[in-house]
């Protein structure tokens, strides 16, 4: 029974008792909101215990002289030798292939496809420096052999030292080591660009700290994206490393409050395949509780909170159709400012100067293009079934409009859609005008006499000239630049209950949902002639009687005076 | 005024000055509820006056029951039968008359508490309006259990209705000072007693058939 009859009843109790009518649907019982509750007991039993010590392990106590040559393969073969199925299944993930496992080869899904974005566009002809984040060694161009077991890159998501590092633009490699002619046995580093050294790491220790990862394991590439920290995504980066529960409650320090939880907590694995969104595909197909299939991953919010996990009925009727996400996440990019606005026709210019915003974030990077950063941003908001859209360097596009990089696909009429916020990052990104595609610029490189690199020539039609003909699609020798959008789900920095979405943020005229049409939405919606008339025939009654009370009090002053 | 004798005559029982006082609270209040869920302004906020309205609504369906079950047993519902005799004359009198200080044509008695323009319109209300924003608000209420497709139509309904009521209320509100004082109506609402001036005798055709059955002081 709904909660308002139960109010209702209570209240006609207490007045027939001639007690004032109250309404006790004031009472807000949110401490033991079912949903918190369900999770609560999903979540209570701990990982299985970790029984062995890697520190004990003679085979990863590496000669402290010899390791300096070390490149990486050498630890992961010391993996192997007990660990012998994990590169087996370790090649069969997105982790290792970067590409999308499940729609059509031929389609060519994947960033290790010919998948574009608009941040920095593509990775083929770039790999070098985009396969810093391959868990692998070596991933330098497009002879990669992917069947190496002992290419993967064990540490990167195992070790627990924090010191591993890959160097920004060697494949995958961390910096190596180069002694310091002044201090011998001591490491000089190597300088990146941006002017932070790297070091190789110590092989030893780095080997003998593995565990499970930890969220800065995954951090050290997903809250990277787009090439910093913060850029891409908007609800992931570095401030989820120590985060407190105001932002996150799931991963927010105890102390705060939150829970700890570390990414594989919702992003179940299974024989190294972790559970999330991939391309086109949902993160799962079903929403199902644990309570209904206790072997499924626990990446939906509803895995472990149920479908309807509020004690207010009114707030459960929404979960049919609203994301939790949507309500939960009032803002994201709460702490770090993301991108929001990439203008990639602007790079090249060398006397522009970049301008420093409120946040401290530059405008402008001559080999980039110009930014727009923002901080604390209200999602967009669309109806998402769980699937993505994307785009290749082979799909048609149309310049004519706003190219939709990645979408969410679903609508209103979709039973499975629901309401979802969204990182939208815009900007204007090179295209084939000739074709009709998105082009494929080479940025990134390869070496001293490279002269078709973006970012060393600054040549558009080198560049994706290169860029094409490196990843095999036509190109005109055309170019210019089309305005793209490319979104994303927001689905982390869940905030606590106190700071969610109020009701009026969306139950309003031009409320967080004002552009989602084809649904009578409460608060927001109305017939405009039925407002007119409606307060016409208001302000008509209240007329009539007011001069009607005049006319009977003048009438009776003259009849009595 | 002319002053003719008045009498006191008891024309509403205890039950239904509680039903009209509750409804009236109750109307009130949905009706400020109500128009701040359509977005007008901005008063307990959405969350609270959405539960709110909703208690409110499911009050007065409770209090309809009541009402309806009083009405059929005590034949009291005979005394909203329409009519259109003299109706014309009690509108030539709101219109005219009342200026000219003339008496009312048609005066309340026990077995005839409401002139014809009351019956059509206490009618129109009990049957039409209030069925429709009792069935709307359900309706509207339960939208997510019907699984509906859209609400649109039965919210519009909602709102019309709403509006509908809160002209009635205004001009409900204002035709309570008509009578012989000011308050008149309104302490008769109150204690039961009208004030009438004691002048004419109840014709056939007011009479409501089964009188014996209205509740005696
Ligand atoms: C005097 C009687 C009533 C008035 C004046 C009234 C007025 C209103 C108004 C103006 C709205 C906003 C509609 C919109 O903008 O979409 C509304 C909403 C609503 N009304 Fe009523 N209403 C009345 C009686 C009822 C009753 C009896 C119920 C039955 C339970 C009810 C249930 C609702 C519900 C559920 C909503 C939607 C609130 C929400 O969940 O967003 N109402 N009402």
């Amino acid at each position: 029974m709904k909660q308002q009859w139960i109010h209702a009843g209570n209240a006609w109790c207490a007045l027939l008792t001639l007690v004032v009518l109250l309404s006790p649907g004031l009472v807000r019982a949110d401490e033991n909101a079912p949903g918190r509750l369900m999770a609560r007991q999903a979540t209570m039993t701990s990982h299985a215990p970790i029984t062995a010590d890697h520190s004990k392990f003679e085979e990863l106590k590496f000669d402290p002289v010899e390791q300096r040559s070390f490149k990486g393969p050498e630890v992961t073969r010391a993996c192997l030798g007990c660990h012998n199925q994990a590169s087996i299944q370790f090649h069969k993930t997105i982790h290792w292939t970067w590409r999308d496992p499940i729609s059509d080869p031929e389609r060519k899904i994947g960033k290790g496809g010919l998948t574009v974005n608009n941040f920095c566009v593509a990775v083929p002809s770039n790999e070098t420096r985009c396969t810093s984040c391959h868990a692998g060694y070596g991933w330098k161009d497009k002879d990669f052999d992917f069947n190496n077991p002992e290419t993967v890159d064990c540490l990167v998501c195992h070790e627990q030292t924090g010191e591993y590092d890959k160097f920004p633009t060697m494949a995958g490699y961390p910096a190596p080591w180069i002694e310091d002619p002044e201090n011998p046995g001591r490491q000089l580093g190597k300088e990146f660009s941006s002017g932070k050294v790297f070091y190789a790491p110590n092989w030893s220790e780095v080997a003998q700290s593995v565990g499970r990862p930890d969220r800065t394991n995954c951090g050290t590439c997903h809250f990277y994206g787009g090439g910093g920290d913060a850029v891409k995504h908007g609800d992931l980066d570095s401030s989820l490393s120590n985060p407190d529960k105001h932002l996150d409650v799931h991963m927010g320090d105890k102390d705060s409050g939150g829970q700890e939880f570390a990414c594989i907590r919702c992003h179940t694995t299974k024989a190294h395949d972790i559970a999330g969104r991939i391309y086109s595909n949902p993160a799962v197909m079903e929403r199902k509780s644990l309570v209904e299939n206790d072997l499924q991953p626990k990446i939906m919010c509803e895995s472990c909170h149920t479908d309807s996990p509020h004690a207010a009925q009114k707030m459960n009727d929404h979960t049919d159709r609203v994301a939790c996400q949507s309500c939960h996440i009032p803002t994201f990019a709460r702490v770090k400012p993301t991108k929001m606005w990439w203008d990639w026709s602007k790079a090249g210019d060398k006397d522009r100067e970049p301008v420093l915003d409120e946040n401290g974030k530059p405008d402008y990077v001559k080999k980039k293009g110009e930014f727009v950063w923002a901080k604390d941003v209200v999602p967009e908001y669309h109806w998402f079934n769980g699937a993505m859209t994307t785009t290749t360097a082979e799909d048609r596009i149309d310049p004519t409009a706003e190219v939709l990089l990645q979408w969410p696909i679903g609508g209103r009429n979709d039973p499975n859609s629901r309401i979802m916020p969204f990182k939208v990052h815009r900007g204007k990104t090179p295209y084939d005008p000739v074709n009709n595609t998105m082009a494929l610029p080479h940025l990134f490189p390869t070496g001293k006499d490279d002269t078709t690199a973006y970012w060393k020539n600054f040549d558009w039609r080198k560049s994706l000239e290169h860029g094409m003909s490196y990843a095999g699609v036509p190109f005109s020798g055309e170019y210019d630049f089309v305005e793209t959008a490319f979104a994303y789900p927001t689905t982390h920095m869940v905030a606590p209950k106190d700071n969610v979405v109020q009701c009026e943020e969306c139950h309003s005229r031009n409320g967080r949902l004002a552009n989602l049409a084809g649904f009578y939405m409460p608060g927001r919606d109305r017939v405009q002639a039925i407002d007119y008339l409606g307060w016409a025939g208001v302000a008509g009654s209240v007329i009539a009687v007011f001069i009607h009370g005049l006319l009977r009090m003048l009438a009776r002053t003259r009849r009595e005076g | 005024m002319t002053q003719l004798n008045m009498k006191r005559i008891y024309l509403y029982s205890k039950f239904e000055r509680f039903w009209h006082w509750v409804q009236a609270v109750l109307i009130t209040l949905l009706l400020v509820t109500g128009f701040e869920v359509h977005g007008v302004y901005t008063l307990f906020g959405f969350e609270r006056t959405v539960d709110l309205h909703a208690t409110f609504g499911i009050s007065w369906v409770i209090l309809y029951v009541f009402i309806a079950f009083w009405l059929v047993t005590t034949g009291e519902w005979k005394q909203y039968i329409p009519t259109t005799k003299r109706l014309l004359e009690v509108m030539r009198y709101y219109a005219f008359g009342i200026f000219r200080g003339q008496p009312h044509p048609v005066q309340k008695k026990r077995e005839a508490k409401h002139n014809p323009l009351q019956r059509l319109t206490y009618l129109g209300l009990a049957s039409v309006l209030i069925p429709i924003m009792l069935g709307t608000g359900l309706v509207y209420y339960y939208y997510n259990e019907l699984t509906m497709n859209d609400l649109g139509l039965v919210a519009n309904l909602h709102v019309a209705g709403a509006f509908l009521i809160l002209m009635f209320y205004v001009v409900h509100v204002y035709m309570t000072t008509t009578g012989h004082s000011l308050t008149a109506h309104i302490q008769a609402m109150f204690t039961g007693w009208e004030e009438v001036e004691d002048e004419s005798q109840v014709e056939d055709w007011e009479r409501a058939d089964k009188v014996d059955n209205v509740t005696s002081p």
